[in-house]
């Protein structure tokens, strides 16, 4: 135990979560605020109804530079970065050989000759060899030196509005260059709870002025990883490692919309990136796995890695998140299933401590996304 | 006026005679968090010490509350089946979980005390 909290990092608000009562767990080799003292559901719920300030500084945050890059980051992700326009933002994965995800990850150009990742926490080590492996000829610069917040719900812009009007003036998946009291500030419209919001990208040595003058507005409130895994999870979003893993490929992992149409068959930047022919035989021909969502029937939750079979009791698949929806107030649930199940209403089964629990396959989101779009 | 005492596993047991009502402690229900789901055993269910006796469930984990003395369960708490949150709002009082009518009360002098449990806490 005394050894394990020696080598856990720690962000730049740790000092803050303490102050505030944060519960702290290790979580990607990062000692992380799981909940502060109001605890999940109210951290979510007012999340869903005013404004959370979540440290996620955890992340990796890279840097990748050189004439050429554009072309040299595509052959690692099936995006078409051709599309995107300074200071835009595009979701992403690294695929492998087979198919499967390494990791998911935001890509920001910054300029036609810079682009700007965010990726896991737990994977960033391995992202950044993948990457210096990948496209040696480029600088790749992991911005050790860098906090990053995430303020997320309906008030979140109404806040920013009072910081940083132009930040205020973004729509989704877009960035700009900020100061916020005097500090330098790199803000995107992202997130991952499905509310409108932002990301901000600041120097360590600023991010705790940053998030107290954040938490200063009544609307805005520390939230905890616990609530960020119920609010994705309700948003439809995948946790890497859980709902998608280095054996999953985007097409099983329900994300082909990220997969941009020119790097399909027949696209004008058809394939190029590892594993295309997998990927793209599965666009075409199909998968025998799919990821849904689930709501579970009756109040028992059912939680990663319950085992998932149909009336007859045969194995079609595995849940690989569960938890409790603060929002809906019942246990929901995504995993893969046999693709005959895939079909929203179709009923099927896990097995929770030897009892059958009856789950409905839900069209996600199962609580609709708020984005500002515009 | 019942006698309580506390196990290891964060339980309470207030004593009236030869039964008991049995729940978890502040301590217990502030290390789950919100607890949104309580599984009960049924009335008239016979428990060896030690057995799996209830399921409860919180936003972050599961756990079972196991059976701190032999017995045979006489009551269970039905208002946990609709407010599972008792637990949190009221864990020594209406967020109790179920009755048990001892088999044996010789288990019952190697509890703590609540000062005892106290102490346990800050130990």
């Amino acid at each position: 135990m005394e050894t394990q909290q020696e080598q856990l990092l720690k962000t730049p608000l740790n000092r803050l979560h303490r102050e505030l009562g944060a519960k702290l767990v290790p979580f990607a080799g990062y000692e992380m605020p799981v909940q502060y003292p109001a605890g999940v559901v109210r951290e979510h719920l007012h999340t869903r109804e005013a404004a959370g300030l979540f440290d996620v500084s955890h992340m990796g945050q890279i840097v990748i530079s050189g004439t050429g890059v554009r072309e040299a980051l595509e052959s690692l992700v099936p995006v078409d970065l051709g599309k995107l326009s300074d200071d835009q933002q595009t979701y992403a994965v690294f695929t492998n050989a087979e198919g499967g995800i390494e990791d998911d990850l935001i890509i920001t150009r910054w300029s036609e000759e810079q682009y700007f990742l965010v990726v896991n926490g737990a994977c960033k080590l391995q992202d950044l060899a993948h990457l210096q492996a990948n496209l040696p000829d480029f600088s790749i610069e992991y911005l050790d030196g860098r906090g990053l917040l995430a303020l997320q719900g309906p008030a979140a812009r109404g806040v920013m509005q009072q910081l940083a009007p132009e930040a205020a003036a973004l729509t989704f998946m877009n960035g700009v260059r900020v100061s916020i009291d005097g500090v330098s500030c790199y803000v995107t419209c992202s997130g991952y709870t499905g509310e409108d919001g932002f990301e901000i990208s600041v120097a360590a040595e600023d991010a705790e002025a940053i998030a107290r003058k954040l938490l200063d507005f009544t609307e805005v409130e520390p939230i905890g990883l616990g609530a960020r895994d119920t609010l994705r999870l309700e948003a439809g979003l995948c946790l890497y490692g859980h709902d998608m893993d280095q054996a999953t490929t985007p097409v099983e992992a329900g994300l082909l919309w990220s997969i941009s149409k020119p790097r399909r068959t027949g696209g004008e930047k058809q394939g190029g990136f590892p594993g295309a022919q997998k990927i793209l035989a599965q666009i075409t021909d199909g998968t025998q796995m799919k990821r849904v969502g689930f709501v579970v029937q009756g109040r028992a939750p059912v939680r990663e890695g319950a085992e998932l079979v149909n009336a007859s009791g045969q194995p079609i698949g595995r849940v690989t998140s569960g938890g409790f929806s603060p929002t809906l107030n019942v246990p929901i649930a995504m995993g893969y299933v046999e693709i005959d199940y895939i079909a929203p209403d179709t009923e099927v089964f896990a097995l929770v401590r030897g009892k059958p629990r009856a789950l409905k396959v839900a069209r996600m989101p199962l609580v609709s996304q708020r984005y500002f779009r515009g | 006026m019942s006698n309580v005492k506390f196990t290891e596993d964060h339980e309470w047991l207030a004593i009236e005679g030869d039964v008991a009502t049995v729940g978890i402690t502040d301590y217990a229900q502030s290390q789950l968090g919100d607890v949104v789901f309580v599984e009960l055993p049924e009335s008239g269910t016979e428990f060896e010490a030690g057995a799996e006796a209830a399921v409860i469930e919180s936003v972050k984990a599961a756990g079972e509350i196991a059976m701190p003395v032999a017995g045979t369960i006489v009551e269970v708490n039905e208002a946990l089946v609709d407010e599972p949150e008792l637990v949190n709002s009221d864990p020594m009082g209406s967020g109790w979980f179920f009755k048990v009518k001892l088999a044996e009360t010789a288990g019952l002098d190697s509890m703590m005390t609540e000062a005892q449990y106290r102490e346990s806490l800050e130990g």
